[in-house]
């Protein structure tokens, strides 16, 4: 492959920036940057405020129903400093083969940015860390940057992270171009209590393509790191995007990870969150379906262990006839592990002929996991075509009996099982090279629970 | 369009008629407008309470006090109930009787215009009619009597049964369950007791029928049902209010005690007014294999909240909730199932049909909760939703939990209209297309009509014929 030959730009760190600001007692650096637009300064002050003025959420607000809001305790957590395995990790080779363009962040720092396509910016693609991007795409950006309201809980910390992004990328395709490989994005956390901030923007214009991996790490088995992230996907008329994330943290981590996606008329958005790592992991996805004849495709696969809690909250918004949403959420628990999953599937009135369809699976494979669904429906159209469905259980015996009597062990027979059962999300994720990775961590992760 | 909706509210207002008729006010007793200490103090005194129903009621009154309107979650037409509005207390001062001849004429006359109780004396085991805050009527079969069955109304059955009483009342729905739990149990007067002892079966239904007759007035009943080991009963109520200017507060609190091996069923036809706030708390406590059924039909009211549970405390106990709601123009019914789990082998089962006409709204809410020491639980949620027009609405909103791995939950919702090819096909065949509409609805919920007794499902298909025609354009 010719593009792998070409050298990543390897970026000095910047020493300037300051370490072990309490995120509590301290404003964010990003607020008082020097050179950066008038709007976004404006922008993160007011955002700023209203995270100190937001109260913290309770046990009454129905957004949190079944949550552990004790996990929300930032008394101790501090705005990321600089690390000493930024090079290393810079290092480290991809997971994906044929990438369009490769970013690597350590605590929020651009340690290796590789554009392995300069075809792309002879079309006006423009794939930019997000601190130039702010600078330099101007209106784009001014317009989308966290432009989409959080409504699914997270207010309080969608406004920290508003106040406090600077890592990240922001993608934009102009009208008619296809960027067929994906672009992925590694953002690193190293330190204890140390909190990141990525964020993902993706503006595609008509009739344009595009597919973005993000993956979250941490550089050790015991820091425990926060995460705040957020994502944007912008899609116009025709345009298609695909959003996969790979929550990878270690095992003492918290994150919250907001997820919004928008799809014009006939547009198609797929976002997809794997989620293996944390010890308490957050996801709202919010999905408008906003012109006729948008699709959105709504995946998830989590795969949490002994300790570990998955919330997970998403919300289909139907806004035009003619539109189809499609989400399919699979938990597979171990050990003493926690879900929580709640959804919604809202149809405007006026959205007629929408079909709109919410699937939550849980496999329990222990006494002591615990699993809650609240699948949604708030209808106002007519013509619609919805349902949800949710079902909680352990592995069939019969499905187990038939593989031990043809001589397959109960432990081999468990993983194929559990493999097969997340298989029918991954299938949808429609780029082979993403599902493959998804097959490859799903596999390494299976083997060290205790099935 | 507008033609559609005239006819629909036309529609409404007929059926509305049935039981909107009322006559002048005669009040022997009445507590006045508002909630205080003295309210309590009168209604104990009136009814003559025990110290302990009174210090009851008191306590209640401040939990009542002390919690926020559930709006948090809950609709915000909550806010619209003024409780200082409301009269918790009216009645006559006549002492329920027994003879169908001693019930004073306007009641009578209600009651006979309702169609209920008289002609259906017959098949019924035992009836019990309130009127405002008292029963005017209540029988019992004499067969039932020497039995044990007891069938009182629960002033009654407080004074006179206190050992069985006692022991259940308040035990299922705390006081402190929700505001409205809390409110009736400090304002608490009429609704039915029934003791059925060990091993008796009751053939026939026991029969309720509360009526609202004042306006401003707050009809607080309250219900306790016990089956001893090996008993069965059938317990049905109906309710109807008159069209009053204001609305109306109906908040009733209905508890069932299923001991070993006992069955409950009960059946509800709710066709209040639909200026009528109904804020109902049921539950039932199941014993080693007993079966608690609530059956539960939503017609009426302005907002009706209503989440029939079961709790499943011995092993093998079952639950069940069959569940028809509709709602017409300008009616909520926000209506659902609870189903916990507490023992081992226990299964439930919601089964929930709403139908949503003109500008009504249908909410189903659901809670399962399976616990993690319990082994072999299973349930079932099946809800779907019928929308017939462009402005209609409806909302689901389950919760489901689940511990552990030998239990098995599902849960299934959908939302669809009726099929324009359903509709030529059977208009290809001469029905007129408000004909079809009708029957395909009835088709809906045909399977869940079917567990009403004859009586009830004769009627309730009149009922969603009625709410049905004119529908369509």
């Amino acid at each position: 492959m010719p593009e792998a030959t070409v050298e990543p730009i390897v970026i000095e760190p910047d020493r300037s920036m300051v370490n072990n600001q309490s995120i509590l007692s301290e404003k964010p650096s990003a607020l008082s940057r020097e050179g950066q637009p008038e709007w976004l300064q404006a922008r993160r002050t007011a955002a700023w405020e209203k995270f100190l003025a937001t109260p913290k959420p309770t046990i009454t607000d129905q957004t949190w129903r079944f949550s552990k809001l004790k996990q929300l305790n930032f008394s101790d957590v501090e705005y990321a400093g600089n690390s000493a395995q930024a090079m290393s990790l810079a290092a480290i080779p991809s997971e994906l083969e044929n990438l369009a363009a490769r970013f690597v962040f350590v605590n929020e720092e651009l340690v290796s940015e590789t554009h392995y396509d300069d075809s792309l910016t002879a079309a006006g693609v423009r794939i930019l860390p997000l601190d130039i991007a702010l600078n330099e795409l101007g209106d784009i950006v001014k317009k989308h940057f966290m432009a989409r309201e959080t409504k699914l809980g997270s207010e309080k910390f969608a406004a920290l992270h508003e106040a406090a992004a600077v890592s990240g990328v922001v993608v934009y395709v102009p009208k008619g171009v296809v960027v067929e490989k994906p672009i992925e994005i590694v953002h690193w956390v190293d330190g204890e209590n140390v909190a990141i901030f990525p964020h993902t923007l993706i503006v595609a214009e008509e009739n344009s393509q595009v597919s973005v991996v993000d993956q979250f790490r941490s550089t050790d088995e015991s820091s425990s790191n926060w995460m705040i992230g957020c994502n944007d996907l912008v899609t116009a008329r025709g345009a298609k995007v695909g959003y996969y994330a790979f929550q990878r943290l270690n095992e003492s981590s918290r994150a919250i990870l907001l997820n919004n996606s928008s799809a014009e008329r006939d547009a198609t958005t797929t976002s997809f969150t794997l989620n293996v790592g944390g010890c308490w992991v957050r996801t709202e996805n919010m999905s408008y379906v906003e012109g006729e004849g948008a699709n959105s495709y709504m995946l998830s696969i989590s795969l949490p262990g002994e300790g570990q809690e998955f919330d997970q909250r998403t919300f289909q918004h139907h806004k035009a006839p003619h539109t189809v949403s499609d989400l399919l959420f699979k938990n597979a628990l171990f050990g003493k592990s926690r879900t929580v999953f709640s959804g919604l599937i809202m149809v405007d009135e006026g959205a007629h002929y929408t079909d709109a369809y919410q699937t939550c699976r849980n496999l329990l494979n222990s006494e002591k996991a615990e699993a809650n669904s609240m699948p949604g429906l708030e209808i106002n159209a007519d013509q619609v075509k919805c349902s949800h469905g949710s079902t909680s259980a352990q592995i069939d015996q019969e499905e187990l009996f038939y593989f031990l009597a043809r001589g397959i062990d109960e432990h081999a027979a468990r993983v194929m099982i559990i493999n097969g059962y997340t298989q029918e999300v991954t299938s949808k994720i429609g780029n082979e090279q993403v599902e493959n990775l998804v097959t490859d961590i799903v596999a390494e992760r299976l083997k060290r629970l205790p099935i | 369009m507008s033609t559609e909706l005239q006819t629909v509210s036309k529609i409404a207002r007929e059926k509305e008629e049935i039981g909107n008729f009322r006559f002048p006010e005669n009040h022997k007793f009445d507590a006045g407008y508002g909630l205080t200490e003295k309210t309590i103090d009168y209604i104990s005194d009136v009814k003559d309470d025990p110290d302990w129903v009174r210090e009851f009621r008191k306590k209640a009154l401040r939990v009542f006090e002390g919690k926020p309107m559930p709006t948090h979650w809950a609709s915000h037409d909550l806010d619209n109930i003024i409780f200082d509005n409301i009269r918790y207390y009216l009645s006559s001062g006549a002492k329920s009787t027994r003879s169908w001849d001693d019930v004073p004429q306007e009641m009578k006359e209600t009651f006979e215009r309702l169609g209920i109780p008289e002609q259906e004396r017959k098949c019924l085991a035992g009836v019990e009619a309130q009127y405002d805050s008292e029963a005017a009527y209540s029988n019992v079969q004499e067969v039932l009597e020497k039995q044990g069955v007891i069938f009182v109304n629960s002033s009654e059955g407080l004074k006179e049964h206190p050992e069985i009483f006692k022991k259940w009342f308040g035990k299922v729905i705390p006081t402190g369950d929700n505001k409205f739990s809390a409110l009736n149990s400090a304002v608490f007067s009429g609704g039915s007791f029934i003791y059925v002892p060990p091993g008796v079966k009751v053939t026939h239904p026991l029969q309720a029928y509360f009526r609202i007759n004042s306006e401003n007035f707050g009809q607080f009943e309250r219900t306790l049902i016990i089956c001893d080991e090996g008993s069965e009963v059938v317990y049905m109520e109906g309710c109807t209010a008159p069209k009053f200017e204001t609305s109306t507060l109906h908040s009733a609190v209905v508890e069932l005690v299923a001991m070993k091996d006992a069955k409950i069923q009960y059946i509800t036809v709710q066709n209040w007014s639909n200026n009528v706030f109904n804020l109902v708390t049921k539950r039932g406590l199941a014993h080693e294999n007993a079966e608690i059924r609530w059956i539960d039909c939503n017609i009426g009211s302005r907002l009706t909240m209503k989440y029939p549970g079961v709790v499943m405390k011995g092993k093998g106990a079952r639950g069940e909730v069959i569940s028809i709601a509709l709602a017409n123009d300008g009616q909520h019914q926000d209506t659902g199932a609870k189903m916990i789990h507490a023992a081992d082998n226990t299964t439930s089962n919601v089964v929930s049909k709403s139908i949503s006409v003109g500008t009504g709204r249908s909410t189903y809410r659901g809670q399962v909760h399976i616990p993690r020491h319990l082994k072999g639980c299973k349930n079932n949620t099946e809800c779907d939703a019928l929308l017939i027009n462009s402005s209609s609405q409806t909302d689901t909103y389950p919760a489901i939990t689940v511990n552990g791995n030998d239990h098995a939950t599902q849960h299934e919702a959908s939302v669809s209209q009726v099929s324009e090819e359903m509709l030529f096909y059977m208009q290809q065949r001469g029905l007129s297309e408000g004909e079809a509409m009708s029957l395909a609805v009835n088709g809906f919920v045909n399977d869940l009509v079917r567990e009403f007794p004859m009586e009830y499902s004769v009627e309730l298909k009149r009922l969603i014929e009625l709410e049905m025609e004119g529908s369509v354009g």
